[in-house]
């Protein structure tokens, strides 16, 4: 593979208009009931997201060492009807595969992840990003039969709650798409 | 070095109400000690048996749970040491069975049999660690173990057993998952 084919676009990454800020997302996660937390950082939801729930009492932020566990851990909270959302990168997506495709998929399993894409020009759609990396996220997900919604400005944060709790309704996991980074606002 | 079956023996007559998570060999030895709603086989991803141990934990603090690992098991989520030390739940037992193959999987070895994986659990954060390999003294301190204050660990060596018979349909039953949460919710 030709690793400068995925190399940073910089400058015209998120250099757009639209906005997308954190507080909204966070208090969408604490309005879906989701209690724990459970994180490996991530350079996209690392300001906007990340800080605030670690500072935030209602929240109890669990640090993880790789993704994977991620799955493991939300999927043991889940017998308690404890609710919970993993904060990753689609890079930790991409390592943490088998675990969703045995727990969260075979299991049938409320795992919600929210997936920050790394370096997405956050103008185009996701499959067609210039970075391999990104593209591949949502046939993946769509192939895992793991439904996906991209958070990409504002008014995208209406979807966080609802893709939640039907994730809770319906014991199945959701992936929600971060395209660009939040704000720390 | 003791047995893989023999430690179990001792320890199912010290477990009550406890959860028991466990997968591939040692799930199969701990089955053929009798049904429990409260055991969980974690079977689909190997390695994160420790990680769904942590996850019962934290969601049910006034439950005790314990985590029967292969060493295998464990070595393909070494991290979550890290993360059950910084966690540091009360209430989690965590033993791994160190037997230094992979023996679900045509017992081949592990990278290094004799990894220290006691020590490598006190220095991510595990209050207590400890070693068996020797029953008798096992069955004398297991009812200590089981109830110190968490998270616990303790290596047990064992022998690589006889080859055994991996009926995966029936570990991976989603009624045995059903009938964990049904049981959880009760309380």
């Amino acid at each position: 593979m030709n690793m400068h084919a995925d190399a940073p676009a910089a400058a015209s990454i998120e250099s757009d208009k639209v906005e997308l800020k954190g507080s909204p997302i966070v208090a969408a996660i604490k309005a879906s009931g989701v209690e724990f937390v459970i994180s490996v950082p991530d350079i996209v939801t690392s300001a906007g997201v990340l800080r605030p729930i670690a500072d935030d009492p209602e929240l109890k932020l669990i640090r993880v060492c790789k993704e994977d566990e991620c799955i493991g851990v939300a999927s043991g909270l889940h017998y308690y009807d404890k609710r919970a959302l993993s904060l990753i990168q689609h890079t930790g997506f991409l390592d943490s595969i088998n675990a969703i495709r045995g727990v969260a998929v075979e299991y049938a399993q409320p795992i919600c992840m929210m997936i920050g894409l790394l370096e997405h020009d956050s103008r185009r759609p996701p499959r067609d990003s210039p970075r391999y990396g990104v593209r591949i996220i949502e046939p993946i997900l769509d192939a895992m039969g793991i439904p996906h919604h991209l958070i990409n400005q504002d008014a995208d944060v209406a979807k966080i709650r609802a893709a939640i709790e039907d994730a809770y309704a319906t014991s199945h996991p959701v992936a929600l798409l971060i395209g660009r980074r939040p704000s720390a606002s | 070095m003791m047995k893989r079956d023999e430690c179990f023996r001792v320890l199912r007559r010290q477990v009550t109400d406890e959860i028991v998570v466990t997968t591939y060999s040692s799930a199969v030895d701990w089955l053929a000690l009798g049904e429990r709603a409260l055991n969980y086989f974690s079977i689909g991803a190997m390695g994160l048996d420790s990680s769904h141990a942590l996850g019962l934990a934290l969601g049910g603090p006034d439950r005790r749970v314990i985590c029967l690992q292969g060493d295998g098991s464990l070595l393909m989520n070494l991290g979550c040491l890290v993360t059950i030390g910084a966690a540091a739940p009360k209430n989690l037992v965590h033993l791994v069975v160190q037997n230094g193959t992979y023996e679900a999987n045509g017992e081949h070895p592990i990278p290094n049999p004799k990894i220290d994986f006691a020590t490598t659990a006190r220095a991510a954060g595990y209050p207590h660690a400890h070693e068996f390999s020797n029953l008798a003294i096992f069955e004398q301190q297991a009812g200590r173990v089981l109830r110190q204050e968490g998270p616990v660990f303790a290596t047990l060596h064992v022998e690589p057993s006889q080859p055994l018979t991996y009926d995966y349909p029936k570990l991976y039953d989603p009624s045995r998952r059903q009938a964990l949460k049904a049981a959880l919710m009760r309380r």
